[in-house]
């Protein structure tokens, strides 16, 4: 049997990076993520797996350490919260752009600015639609429970690899602070230098001799090539659309109603289909687990179906507009979400749909 | 040309392996040839070609990473002390190099250059400094001189207006995690042959694993400067110089 | 079997501690748990509340705002809460320092004067614990064993050797505990 342990979110951020063999960590404190950082320094990875950790200047620092180790075939990753992950976003557009793979972890407080320590949901826009400068997208997970947190770092670096694109854990500081049942695996060896050298001929290893040098940029001044570049890169996109696009749906079968939500607000919304459905609604939710690429089809499926869709989350209304788009105006779609850090309740969830869903013709 | 023709006794110079076939886009006279030159041979003469990865910066020398026959990585602007630091601390044994200009290093890369300093990662870092942005039109440096024409001070460096030339240098000399912080040129022979020495030792500080192994080069840009190569230099030489002064600053035996 | 918990008090009460210790027993007793804490710049000194929810199914939100049982250890919790514990609930305060008491008539409310005892017999920092004690009396929701189990768990090994004198303040705390209103 699995070792069982009680551990925050964040934590099991940390500790599955150390199991999962993780190469290189590189982050900057700032709450409500400090504990990753501070897990990882007490854990103290590299003489039992060799794993680097280090805290770095700044968040810029901190991304383009990933960039570094991520170009040498390593699995690397940082974490942070909203305002740390904007200052990354240069970072991004430029591993995104060198097509290099690696993990990010948005634990999401309220903004914008400074804004608030408490949990959110408002960077959606900034995770799924690019972020940075230049076409591109990050795979996005959203953990709804610790144990997820523990398992998407390693499909995080499981996809990141699969499409040479960076990845992000989408979470907030709900599935960030909260502990829960843990289920962790033993520790993975790290890749060898040898394995990545042969895997990987993308990474710079070291020149091999009698073969061209590799280069790892995003730079391509000849307008020809860069479309070519571009089109490669958005080949890719549609092959993970096509590959790997996960959700859950809870109680979908009857429903005539369905919740849209993600990480802690379809833990919220859960509690909110228990209550409605002791008053006879029937409600259901569709969790999207991956944000991007998102769950079109099946929301487009479940749109001939049901009544009407209520976007449950903590933002002033973001991927509410990818479930519209999804729908296609077949069906009454409206938002509900509280911001600036305040968590809806799941009454207040219920109130919501009544009113705006089933009483709102 | 056959060098099978050519007696090993009467060989004077030979294109180092190091560098690759591509022809340089550099302008005639600027000094960036000549440094990327020195680094490959160092590279070649250490015997290190497949263990080196090098970054190359945003400037001027964006691609050096299409001269220099390693393994190497292009950074954003400013970063490449931050990727150096990635790759060395994941590839310890790695002989790990950057390469970056005034505007990249000492503007907006302050902060990652100062940081992997301090913590004196076993990195070597070449820094080239001619007091000026070439490859975006001859903009204003942090490194241009009081009272220098460029086309974003268009009637001199105004100190009051403008603040003053940024000796990063001698600053980075103040910190623990240097070991070797050097500045150098190369619009002479003499000059060229001492900076190789320079850049050959702060490749061989990386052996030592005590810290950060710094080369500024004090190089010219005739198109910036809007000089010809022969004046750039005397120019150079008597502007640039009294203000960046050549010689090792630091060197922690 | 699901119950749900808020505890809240002044930082440095053990407020967390006891819902981890809590939480930690029922992982023992294979149940799914879920602590979830307030946190922020109100954790330095001033007041601290963590939910903590034990149930035998898979738990929803982690976040709620009505509760089957508030444990209580100050006023402005008091203040905050009664009106969040669910008709036919729990609440379990300490008087020490309460000037309004609960004025519910639709819960079972227990007072324990945990404060006083601790200092009583000197063991002012299983405080929690024997607040944990009254709870166990009424609720209990996880058997003695685990409640051991859970101590292991939560306990850095340091620890270990004072687990006994945890222990012992829960049997204080199940023995001192008393009906104030119960319906």
């Amino acid at each position: 049997m699995k070792e069982l342990r009680l551990m925050k979110g964040n934590e099991a951020v940390a500790e599955a990076a150390i199991r999962f063999g993780v190469d290189g960590y590189f982050g900057y404190p700032i709450t409500p993520q400090s504990e990753i950082l501070e897990h990882l320094m007490a854990e103290n990875p590299y003489p039992k797996t060799g794993m680097v950790v280090l805290q770095a200047e700044s968040e810029v620092a901190s991304i383009n350490m990933v960039y570094g180790g991520a170009a040498c075939g390593k699995r690397v990753m940082t974490t942070s919260s909203s305002p740390g992950i904007s200052l990354m976003q240069e970072g991004l557009s430029y591993i995104a752009g060198a097509e290099l793979p690696c993990l990010v972890v948005n634990v999401v407080r309220g903004g914008p600015g400074l804004g608030t320590i408490q949990p959110s949901q408002a960077d959606y826009f900034q995770s799924t639609k690019g972020g940075g400068h230049g076409d591109y997208r990050l795979i996005v997970l959203a953990p709804s429970s610790v144990q997820e947190m523990y398992d998407f770092v390693g499909l995080g670096f499981d996809l990141a690899f699969k499409y040479r694109n960076p990845a992000m854990l989408l979470a907030d500081g709900v599935i960030g602070q909260v502990m829960e049942k843990v289920e962790v695996d033993d520790y993975k060896p790290r890749w060898t230098d040898e394995y990545i050298k042969k895997s990987f001929p993308w990474a710079t290893t070291g020149k091999n001799p009698n073969q061209p040098h590799v280069i790892v940029t995003s730079l391509e001044l000849d307008s020809a090539r860069q479309e070519q570049v571009n089109l490669r890169i958005q080949a890719k996109y549609r092959e993970c659309e096509k590959n790997d696009v996960r959700f859950e749906m809870l109680h979908c079968d009857d429903a005539e109603y369905i919740f849209v939500a993600y990480g802690s607000s379809a833990r919220i919304c859960q509690k909110a289909i228990e209550m409605g459905r002791e008053k006879g609604i029937k409600v259901g939710l569709l969790r999207p687990i991956t944000l991007w690429p998102f769950p079109t089809q099946i929301l487009r499926e479940l749109s001939y179906k049901v009544k009407g869709m209520l976007a449950v989350e903590m933002s002033a209304g973001q991927m509410v507009e990818d479930v519209i788009l999804a729908t296609e105006n077949r069906i009454k779609v409206e938002h509900f979400g509280r911001f600036g850090g305040i968590i809806p309740s799941p009454q207040e969830v219920v109130t919501a749909l009544e009113t705006k869903i089933i009483g709102g013709k | 040309m056959n060098e099978s023709i050519i007696k090993p006794e009467n060989l004077v110079y030979r294109r180092t392996p190091v560098l690759t076939d591509n022809v340089m886009h550099y302008c005639p006279g600027c000094g960036h040839g000549t440094i990327h030159r020195l680094i490959a041979e160092v590279i070649e003469e250490m015997g290190i070609q497949e263990q080196t990865i090098g970054v190359a910066p945003v400037g001027c020398s964006v691609l050096a990473y299409n001269y220099l026959d390693v393994d190497i990585q292009e950074a954003a602007h400013g970063r490449a002390p931050a990727l150096a630091t990635g790759i060395k601390r994941l590839k310890p044994d790695f002989f790990v190099f950057s390469y970056q200009g005034d505007g990249d290093l000492a503007a907006i890369g302050t902060a990652e250059t100062i940081h992997a300093c301090n913590r004196g990662e076993n990195i070597t870092m070449i820094f080239v400094n001619n007091g000026i942005y070439g490859m975006t039109g001859g903009q204003m440096a942090p490194t241009t001189l009081e009272g220098m024409k460029t086309s974003t001070s268009p009637y001199g460096r105004d100190i009051k207006m403008m603040g003053n030339p940024l000796k990063i240098t001698e600053l980075l000399a103040q910190l623990p995690g240097t070991i070797y912080v050097t500045r150098q040129a190369v619009y002479k022979p003499a000059l060229v042959r001492k900076c190789k020495t320079a850049i050959r030792k702060a490749f061989e500080n990386q052996r030592l694993n005590k810290g950060t192994s710094f080369v500024e080069v004090v190089s010219n840009c005739n198109s910036g400067w809007k000089l010809p190569p022969v004046e750039a230099n005397k120019w150079l030489e008597e502007n640039m110089l009294p203000m960046y002064p050549l010689g090792d600053i630091k060197d922690v035996k | 079997m699901t119950e749900e918990i808020i505890i809240a008090g002044f930082g440095g009460q053990g407020v967390l501690s006891m819902g981890k210790i809590l939480a930690y027993s029922g992982v023992m007793q294979n149940k799914e748990v879920s602590w979830m804490p307030s946190y922020g710049p109100e954790m330095r000194g001033g007041t601290s509340n963590v939910t903590v929810i034990i149930s035998d199914t898979r738990i929803s939100s982690p976040v709620l705002s009505s509760f089957d049982t508030a444990i209580i250890l100050n006023q402005q919790s008091l203040d905050k809460f009664e009106k969040a514990v669910k008709p036919g609930g729990m609440l379990l305060y300490d008087p020490n320092g309460i000037t309004h008491h609960p004025t519910r008539k639709d819960i079972n409310i227990y007072q324990i004067a945990a404060t006083d005892k601790a200092a009583e017999i000197g063991i002012a920092k299983l405080f929690n614990m024997i607040v944990l004690g009254g709870f166990l009396k009424y609720k209990p929701i996880v058997a003695d064993e685990f409640i051991h189990k859970g101590l292991e768990k939560s306990l850095p090994a340091r620890h270990h050797k004072l687990i006994p004198d945890n222990e012992k303040a829960i049997k204080i705390g199940m023995e001192i505990v008393k009906p104030y209103h119960v319906i």
